[in-house]
């Protein structure tokens, strides 16, 4: 029980499960700290979802340690259960029972949790508690979702692909929820492929792809390791070939995405003017060229070569 | 406000218990299924098989000429038996009326006297002998020997009362079966389950709620349907209502038992269905729910005997129409319990959370 044992909400080591032909999760290990809010990013099939379920205690590793709150499935797994909240992939709950019913029957489970109707202000259900599940929207039933996973005052709370599928309005909605929660001190450990929830609430982010952490740190040291602030995006007709893309001023890595060139640059004041004048003299008609600052999309790219939603 | 309602206390087998009702008498299917269909079963049943003394048998009489007088005799000497009902056919008519069941007799004027019929149907049987013998009289035969009958149409011996025991134990076996197998595997191939197994509640709340649950609905169920009986065809029970009740009760957790079972493993309602009309099925017809199951061969008498159906079906009877006690249904008390048991144990022995 030293204090820096305590200091970790979850910590795993050399996890790998494998499913009759894949290896879901491949020698993975992650260390998430007491009241950080702690990101799983991957594209769709990365192992995050089997990942997570190996945390939450529903799926049992084929190899590797576990442990959760200074805690081990196998020893004390009820009472942990009593500690967490948890929130599946695309939840789903009883159809024909109200929102109001549901909450209660979660918060009955727990010994210590939250006033259920308290739990349904904080997200907004309110004027939902006498409607069937049924009847919900896919935002409300995501937010009912965490209403369940809140009721019993976790410490830890797991979210796998929170807003996958949500409208705008109710993705803010949700990451308002795990701002709060962290606020308070409570310790998330969420899943997501997309790259601006990560930024937006990770403290760290752990970049996850073939079952595997291929990057871990904070998004900005993330972004910074890129080396590159901004991204030229372009296409042209006919194509450049990737020696003369290379020996442009401040472009160190192409990266081909389709028809189009990703090239990772430090200044776009230096780059674009010359990648102009490039095209022009190899007699090439340009199609289109877009920039942006640099984001975990483009980590994501640059240490795959695949973009998130690609798989 | 907030600090009251944070020190009500949650007992959640109650909370499963009542979500597991409501989620029930949402469905107003199921309801139609459990209460009102048996009754409907009941009422068509005992309607169609009422006792109104037997139906009159339709014989033919071939007529060979427009005003056969011959004919007309024998279709006279016919209508003085209260079994039959004569009517005269030209010959061909006659032979199809026969053919297709129409009539299960055709009778050729002679001399010498004629009978057409099947020897396989019992009904053209039974009009051979009731023609025979109406024909013979009307020609001068006396009884040699007096005889007297009485009809048995006593309460207790009618088709009703057989019947009544008999959907009882059906309805029993259909709600615990169907509605927990249902409810789990929908739970489970919604992935409730596994969200539910991701909260500290406790696996045995979860499954104890399915059972009460269940048990919630029978005493309506039973009230409606013995009610039902009693009022629409006086169907009475002889032996002790609370007894009656009570083998109920012991019958609906024995068919809980088997429906944890269907549902323990199975991720579809199509799966779940199959396994389910696979264990009913053959008690429908085995168990004794429309006809006794006594008309089965004696090699399978044993087997038949030892389906939970079978021993809750004989057990109601015993206790509604001939007023039996505890002891005269041991054995089958014995049955239900062991196969209850048995099922319980393998259910949650192998029973899929995810």
């Amino acid at each position: 029980m030293s204090p820096e044992r305590t200091d970790i909400a979850v910590r795993c080591h050399g996890l790998v499960k494998r499913f009759a032909d894949v290896v879901a999760v491949d020698g993975l290990d992650l260390e998430v700290r007491r009241g950080e809010c702690f990101g799983l990013l991957g594209p769709n099939g990365a192992g995050k979802t089997t990942t997570i379920e190996i945390l939450e205690g529903l799926t049992a590793p084929d190899a590797g340690e576990v442990e959760i709150l200074g805690s081990h499935w196998t020893r004390d797994g009820r009472a942990l259960r009593e500690r967490l909240g948890i929130s599946l992939q695309e939840t789903q709950l009883t159809e024909k029972l109200t929102v109001g019913e549901t909450v209660r029957l979660f918060r009955s489970f727990y010994e210590n949790g939250r006033d259920p109707d308290a739990v349904l202000t904080q997200l907004s259900l309110d004027e939902k508690r006498d409607a069937r599940v049924g009847k919900l929207s896919g935002g409300q039933k995501q937010r009912l979702a965490v209403a369940c996973a809140l009721v019993g005052d976790p410490e830890l709370l797991f979210l796998d692909e929170p807003t996958t599928g949500l409208d705008p309005q109710s993705r803010l909605q949700l990451w308002e929820q795990v701002v709060d929660f962290r606020s308070r001190g409570g310790t998330i450990l969420l899943t997501t492929h997309y790259m601006d929830e990560a930024e937006r609430l990770c403290d760290r982010v752990a970049v996850v792809d073939r079952g595997k952490v291929i990057a871990l740190g904070t998004p900005a040291e993330l972004i910074g390791s890129l080396h590159a602030a901004n991204v030229i995006e372009f296409s042209s007709e006919p194509e450049l070939d990737e020696e003369s893309l290379r020996a442009l001023p401040g472009v160190t890595e192409p990266h081909r995405r389709g028809p189009s060139w990703w090239l990772p640059v430090g200044s776009l004041a230096e780059t674009v003017p010359a990648l102009l004048a490039l095209v022009d003299r190899s007699g090439a008609r340009l199609v289109n060229l877009s920039t942006h600052r640099s984001t975990l999309e483009d980590v994501f790219v640059s240490l795959t070569g695949r973009a998130l939603r690609e798989g | 406000m907030s600090t009251m309602s944070a020190r009500e206390r949650y007992s959640p087998l109650m909370e499963l218990t009542a979500s597991r009702m409501k989620e029930f008498l949402r469905e107003p299917e199921a309801v139609f299924w459990v209460f009102l269909f048996p009754v409907l079963l009941a009422i068509a049943l005992g309607l169609a098989f009422r006792s109104k003394g037997p139906d009159k048998i339709p014989v033919g009489v071939v007529e060979t000429a427009r005003e056969d007088a011959a004919a007309g005799r024998a279709v006279n000497a016919l209508s003085a038996s209260p079994a039959l009902l004569a009517r005269r056919f030209p010959a061909a008519e006659g032979r199809e009326a026969l053919r297709t069941g129409r009539i299960s007799l055709l009778v050729e004027p002679g001399p010498p006297m004629v009978f057409h019929f099947d020897e396989t149907r019992p009904d053209s049987r039974i009009a051979r002998l009731e023609a025979d013998d109406a024909l013979q009289r009307a020609a001068g035969r006396k009884d040699a020997l007096a005889v007297q009958s009485k009809r048995l149409t006593e309460r207790g011996s009618r088709y009703i009362d057989f019947l009544i025991p008999g959907l009882l134990g059906m309805n029993l076996m259909g709600t615990g079966i169907w509605s927990i197998a249902f409810s789990v595997t929908t739970a489970r191939n919604r992935r409730i389950l596994k969200r539910l197994v991701a909260t500290p509640m406790r696996k045995s709340h979860y499954l104890l709620a399915q059972i009460l649950g269940r048990l919630m609905f029978l005493i309506p169920e039973v009230v409606v349907l013995v009610g039902a009986g009693w009022l629409f065809f006086d169907v009475g029970v002889k032996g002790s209502l609370a007894l009656l009740f009570l083998v109920s009760l012991l019958g609906a957790m024995t068919f809980c038992g088997l429906g944890l079972l269907t549902g323990s493993r199975v991720n579809t309602i199509e799966g779940a269905s199959g396994i389910a009309n696979l264990i009913m099925l053959p008690m429908w017809l085995l168990s004794g729910v429309f006809f006794s199951s006594e008309r089965f061969p004696d090699a399978v008498q044993p087997v038949i005997n030892a389906l939970p159906l079978t021993a809750l079906n004989q057990a109601l009877r015993g206790i509604m129409t001939e007023g039996y006690g505890i002891v005269g249904i041991a054995p089958q008390i014995a049955i239900l319990t062991l196969w209850g048991i048995v099922s319980f144990a393998v259910a949650l022995k192998i029973f899929r959370w995810r």
